[in-house]
């Protein structure tokens, strides 16, 4: 059975048309259409606040969409979220394995409640996956940020799931334990799994396979990362040299500038018209004391301008 | 769909199983690290009891009492002497116009009055049987009760001992009571077997109905919708370990009932502990139901407190129930404590079989469907 349904599903492990979502008249999710193939690490990227838990809950059935329709895994998410359920791992944005139960406690209950044979085993083994050896009897609880992560991504993989929706799981967790996490992820979709993962750090977003980006409910663009710099459109230039603070303030208001950001030493300059970027420009272009270069737009200029676009267009 | 059809019928029973009883070892492992809710387990019924037992004594004695002399004989002195020598009356005021004796009753300084009428010697020796007045403060019943029945007996025999006049003479004077601000009185009560009930009831339904709202406020309740779960089996989880903890309590509370009470089990206990595990089982259910419907764990705490009133008041453990007008009455029907204080009364007191409890019974098991009903209805099964 679960074969048909992956035929049905062909190599789609997600894909999801027109999803639509509102709380007390505020439109959270609009209009939402993706598609994510199987053992592919699709990377949600958007600010806080821009629907990306609310679409990830649609998803695995938590959420009921008011319009749209789509599978996930070949099931239908509006009538099959049982079976969505048994098959998804779903690790949440706040801790919410059972901070009074200890590590042990918490694997062993999830594998029961998925009916695994030996749920004793099945734990002690995600035990030493995880390197949580020696640590089985402590309170979840009481565990650091990093630990409580990974005992969650454990926790959600323990079922052997086909399709994993983690949301924002490396939010607060220091970069080590990151990496480590990341490491993890990418050793789990090499395995033919396929991963969903919400972020807002850049550096994530580029050890994803495809991203999309949300702001205010709208999916903007999608695509790898080569493709979604391509399609911005953006012009950049990278600005090095002296007085570069006064320089960002005079240009910030110019017309044909839509954006400058500091970075580091330097100093983006981006413009969706490329001309009229450079007659703004034009009278910095020749100044000994500051070097100018045109160069691609980072994945945080593109997302950045997005936003500012999109800030202008829906509210 | 098509994996229910084909899928053998036991092994969704086995699958059934298997997750209510994960559900259920979970919060087995949760309750033991809840130190408050385990000492609240042990420690409700045992003070409870205690206090109801021995502090609320519904034959209470030393109570204040107020003493209107009128006249100043050896017979009036011997007959407060000999109502100071029940016990019951320790008198506290000396007043000297019944305007002061019935301010002091009006405000409470004193639980009873007691006046000897001018000329009350010369009348009993006269034959003439002159009445000693005394008034009570009956507001509570209760506490009036025993002392104004014991009057008659005690203070004769003590006169009889005091002034030597002949047993077997009819009673030289008569004794007034007056039961004032309630003056119909009220039946005994039977308090140990009532407050199984009370308790019980008290205490499971807090259990269940913070369990719902609980998760839901610790934010593990998206992780718990997130998995395959049925809302029957969460429900059985969660009532289950407190079905154990329940009948911890009521064998605590009979226990001491009839190890430091006195209270007798005239019946069976097997049907005793049948029954007590239903009723236990109908209050958790109810419980549960509260924490589907209510928001957050506040919320559930008031709905408990709104059912646990009318529990006390309208079940026949505070007022006799055929006492209550008919409204009342139909109120006090649909609630379990109601059914149950019949059931235990009848089997410790009476030695019913279950054969004389069947509508009790069936009206328990009735209530338990209901709010079951209730709540797998009401549990969402998203965050929508």
């Amino acid at each position: 059975m679960t074969s048909v349904a992956e035929t049905a599903a062909g190599d789609i492990a997600i894909d999801v048309r027109g999803l639509s979502k509102s709380f007390d008249g505020r439109e959270v999710v609009h209009d939402l259409s993706m598609q994510v193939k199987r053992g592919t690490i699709y990377g949600f990227l958007g600010p806080n606040g821009s629907g990306k838990t609310t679409t990830i809950r649609m998803l695995c059935g938590l959420l009921t969409p008011d319009k749209g329709t789509g599978r996930c895994l070949g099931y239908d998410i509006l009538t099959e979220s049982d079976a969505i359920k048994r098959h998804v791992g779903y690790m949440t944005q706040k801790f919410s394995l059972y901070q009074d139960l200890s590590v042990r406690e918490n694997l062993e209950f999830v594998a029961r409640l998925y009916g695994m044979a030996d749920a004793r085993a099945a734990a002690r083994d995600m035990v030493q996956r995880l390197g949580l050896g020696g640590r089985e009897e402590q309170l979840a609880g009481q565990l650091s940020g990093g630990w409580k992560q990974r005992l969650a991504l454990g926790a959600c993989t323990l079922p052997n799931p086909s399709l994993l929706l983690l949301d924002e799981p490396t939010a607060g967790v220091d970069p080590k334990a990151r990496r480590e996490f990341w490491n993890e992820i990418h050793s789990l979709a090499g395995e033919g799994l396929t991963v969903l993962v919400s972020t807002h750090y850049m550096d994530e977003a580029e050890r994803c396979h495809e991203i999309a980006y949300i702001a205010y409910g709208h999916l903007l663009t999608k695509g790898t990362v080569e493709e979604v710099i391509a399609q911005s459109a953006l012009t950049t230039y990278t600005v090095t040299g002296d007085g570069l603070t006064p320089l960002a303030t005079e240009l910030a208001d110019r017309p044909g500038i839509d954006m400058v950001a500091p970075f580091g030493a330097s100093l983006h300059v981006s413009g969706r018209d490329a001309e009229k970027l450079d007659a703004a420009i034009a009278p910095w272009r020749e100044r000994a004391d500051m070097e100018w270069q045109k160069s691609e737009p980072s994945l945080e200029d593109v997302f950045i301008e997005l936003m500012n676009r999109s800030r202008d267009n829906f509210q | 769909m098509s994996a229910q059809m084909t899928s053998p019928r036991h092994a969704e029973n086995a699958g059934f199983w298997r997750r209510t009883q994960a559900m259920l070892v979970k919060e087995f492992i949760q309750l033991r690290r809840d130190r408050v809710s385990f000492a609240m387990i042990v420690m409700i019924p045992i003070v409870q009891l205690i206090l109801f037992g021995y502090a609320i004594n519904t034959t209470p004695r030393n109570m204040p009492t107020a003493l209107l002399m009128q006249e100043d004989s050896d017979l009036a002195r011997s007959v407060v002497k000999a109502l100071e020598n029940t016990t019951y009356f320790r008198f506290t005021h000396r007043v000297h116009d019944e305007a002061e004796f019935d301010r002091l009753l009006q405000s409470g300084a004193v639980s009873f009055g007691v006046e000897v009428p001018i000329g009350f010697e010369r009348a009993v020796r006269r034959g003439d049987r002159p009445a000693l007045l005394v008034a009570a403060d009956a507001t509570d019943p209760v506490a009036s009760g025993s002392a104004l029945s014991s009057l008659n007996q005690v203070v004769l025999s003590a006169l009889i001992h005091d002034q030597a006049i002949p047993a077997n003479s009819p009673p030289a004077f008569e004794i007034r009571s007056h039961a004032r601000y309630n003056p119909a009185g009220s039946s005994r009560l039977n308090i140990v077997p009532g407050l199984v009930g009370t308790i019980l009831t008290m205490t499971m339904l807090v259990f269940t109905a913070l369990s719902v709202t609980r998760e839901i406020e610790r934010g593990t309740m998206e992780n718990l919708l997130s998995m395959p779960i049925t809302p029957v089996e969460i429900m059985l989880g969660k009532i289950v370990p407190y079905v154990m903890v329940g009948f911890i309590q009521a064998f605590l509370i009979v226990s001491i009932g009839v190890l430091l009470f006195g209270v007798p089990v005239l019946g069976s206990l097997a049907l005793l502990a049948l029954l007590i595990t239903l009723f236990i089982t109908t209050n958790l259910s109810i419980g549960y139901s509260f924490s589907t419907v209510a928001q957050n764990q506040l919320q559930a705490m008031q709905m408990t407190m709104m059912f646990f009133l009318p529990n006390i008041l309208l079940s026949g453990f505070m007022f006799p129930f055929n006492g209550m007008p008919d409204w009342a009455q139909y109120i006090g029907e649909a609630l379990p404590l109601t059914h149950f204080i019949r059931i235990v009364r009848a089997i410790m007191l009476k030695g019913s079989t279950l054969g004389d409890l069947q509508y009790d019974a069936a009206m328990l098991a009735l209530l338990m469907l209901v709010a079951m009903t209730i709540a797998v209805r009401r549990f969402r099964r998203t965050l929508d």
